[in-house]
């Protein structure tokens, strides 16, 4: 951490902190709507970050992070709902189920040197099984879905999360910032640095003397943690949940976007990516309400074409070509 | 109980040599230039609304337009390969990955905002027609399909063992660096490439149209269905991806019929897992 902050510019200590203070203060001027955008944004740059620490630091590609969102999500949300075991002590048993499933496609994949693409696959169908298995799990209400009581205004039980926007909010937040704080250390970290090496040159790594697998096996084992919380989140959140949408692959594309527009392998890039991508739909879709029309595919369209620009135009995300402008970086990085 | 497993095995079979027509499209584009096509199944879709606009608006059979289709898909896979695609060939899988989940969210939406989220059927006077042999009964579109896709893929195998370009192509898989020292035009061949992939592509949903509804939400499955294909068959061997089609083809038609028509992926994909772990260079794969 301490590094990231030392070879950040004035300038770039200046920005971060004048955008939390920003965050901070917002929900006093912002109405409802914007407050649910904001949410969005910190709930993506927080999955981003809990994503880019597989793909972007220990250079493992995963399609298949949807699976591990679910199972949090459904972990926390079915103790609520059939033991009344609430979400602040749901999380620790969402946790190891989520690790422990992530651990085991680790193993399975990496064992056997399925890498790449092999791995990518491995990770989608794991995700798609456990999806279609969730489909006819009575006990969770299989397709119907999973629900909890609608949040009234009133029934603000922050020890429940349950609550108003404001709750949602600064839990959101505090999950960005708690994210991108333990990004920041990992990545200065011996093991950020044994990820690098991993990712950059497996062989000379492996000749270094860095075990590649348990390196692997570390990055899932985290990622598949934080991605798990965020499922918690995404529960209490939504207040429902149907299978074939915490568990669709639209799922995990949707929140590797954010990375991988902002900057794989950055630790702002996740956040840098979520403040572009989310408003960007939001505000798409009320430029066309404002325009009278209602064809939702147009919106999609947009996105679609955006990130085909942007993955040609500016391969490696928007923030190292952000702070090589901005001068965010100590000149000498 | 023997005489409707059989019937139910066959009809998988059938189905399945469709999946394999598309897949070997998939098979073609990634063994030849390690491209993943993750738009793989909504050009499937794309041929299917083709097959069936032709259909309804000239009446027009789809076994008829099959290779017009085909041709134009060619087309439009060699000025993408030219265009948007080409400059993509040997980058990160990622960045891949990410400009073709852009199309893909193009195409599908396309097609929603055009067709609707209605699926769309072609009825045909002889889709519920049937040839019983023994005693099994075969849909006869479930026939013609197979034997369409089954004459695509054969031309497209020759196509690769006997013609020149065909044999410049294999030579571009093989060993790149050395398919551009003896002086191929590795950008046209990959362009060709490109569009027979896409060919396979057009021809599978054109038959595809005739045993199943054309729908968008369709496209995200097949292009999973393909990959799974892909995999379980071989990266890179065509004979793999015929094979792995009509294993997955049988999978789902004995999963429907026996255990639940909502399960049937989870079999393919339970395939799949136990053919990466045990091995994961595919059925017909020759090495990793």
């Amino acid at each position: 951490m301490s590094g990231i902050w030392f070879n950040t510019s004035w300038r770039g200590k200046a920005l971060a902190l004048a955008l939390l203070l920003v965050f901070l203060l917002a929900p006093v001027i912002a109405d409802r709507y914007l407050l649910s955008v904001l949410i969005l944004v910190f709930y993506f740059a927080y999955l981003g970050h809990a994503w880019n620490l597989l793909m972007g630091f220990a250079g493992q590609l995963s399609l298949g992070h949807a699976l591990y969102l679910g199972l949090g999500a459904y972990t926390a949300t079915a103790l609520w709902t059939l033991f009344g075991v609430g979400p602040w002590l749901g999380v620790f048993i969402a946790i190891p189920i989520a690790a422990a499933a992530g651990l085991f496609i680790g193993w399975l994949g990496w064992r056997f040197a399925i890498e790449g693409v092999y791995f990518a696959l491995l990770t989608i169908a794991f995700a798609e099984f456990t999806r279609i298995g969730f489909d006819h799990l009575q006990i969770t209400g299989a397709a119907g879905g999973l629900f909890l009581p609608v949040n009234g205004e009133a029934a603000g039980e922050w020890w429940n999360l349950g609550g108003g926007p404001l709750l949602y909010y600064y839990l959101a937040l505090a999950l960005a910032t708690a994210g991108t704080l333990l990004v920041a250390r990992l990545r200065q970290s011996p093991l950020g640095y044994r990820w690098l090496a991993v990712r950059e040159d497996p062989q000379a790594a492996q000749a270094v003397g860095i075990n590649i697998f348990r390196a692997r096996m570390m990055a899932m084992l985290i990622s598949a943690s934080m991605t798990a919380v965020g499922g918690v989140f995404y529960g209490f959140y939504y207040r429902n949940l149907f299978p074939s949408q915490v568990f669709d692959i639209g799922r995990s594309i949707e929140l590797i976007l954010a990375p991988i527009i902002g900057g794989l392998g950055t630790v702002f890039g996740p956040i840098v990516g979520a403040i572009i991508l989310t408003p960007l739909g939001e505000t798409l879709t009320g430029l066309m309400q404002s325009l009278g029309l209602n064809a939702p595919g147009v919106k999609a369209i947009f996105y679609g074409v955006t990130l085909m620009i942007i993955i040609s135009l500016q391969p490696n995300g928007v923030w190292p070509w952000l702070a090589r402008h901005l001068r965010l970086n100590r000149p000498s990085e | 109980m023997t005489a409707i497993t059989l019937n139910v095995i066959v009809q998988g079979l059938l189905t399945g040599l469709v999946y394999g027509l598309m897949a070997l499209g998939l098979s073609v584009i990634f063994g030849v230039m390690r491209v993943v096509n993750f738009a793989h199944g909504e050009f499937t879709v794309v041929a299917m609304y083709a097959a069936f606009v032709l259909f309804e608006v000239l009446h027009l059979d789809p076994l008829i337009v099959l290779l017009p289709i085909a041709a134009v898909f060619f087309g439009i896979g060699y000025l993408l390969q030219r265009t948007l695609i080409n400059p993509f060939v040997g980058r990160a899988e990622h960045e891949q990955f990410i400009l073709l989940v852009g199309l893909a969210t193009v195409i599908v939406n396309g097609l929603l905002l055009v067709f609707g989220p209605d699926a769309r059927p072609i009825n045909l006077s002889y889709s519920f027609d049937s040839y019983a042999v023994g005693p099994m009964f075969l849909d006869k579109v479930r026939v013609f399909a197979a034997i369409g896709a089954l004459a695509v893929a054969a031309a497209l195998l020759l196509f690769f063992r006997y013609t020149r370009t065909g044999t410049a192509i294999r030579a571009c898989a093989d060993n790149l660096t050395g398919a551009a020292v003896i002086g191929l035009d590795v950008k046209q061949l990959y362009a060709v490439t490109f569009g027979l992939g896409l060919a396979c592509v057009g021809a599978a949903g054109t038959l595809m149209a005739t045993i199943a509804d054309a729908s968008p939400s369709l496209a995200q499955a097949y292009t999973l269905l393909a990959f799974t294909i892909v995999i379980i068959g071989g990266l890179g061997s065509m004979v793999g991806a015929l094979i792995g089609g009509i294993l997955i083809g049988v999978s789902e038609a004995l999963a429907g019929f026996y255990i639940q028509p909502s399960m049937k992926s989870m079999f393919s994909f339970a395939l799949l897992i136990i053919v990466l772990v045990l091995r994961p260079q595919g059925l017909m794969g020759r090495r990793l």
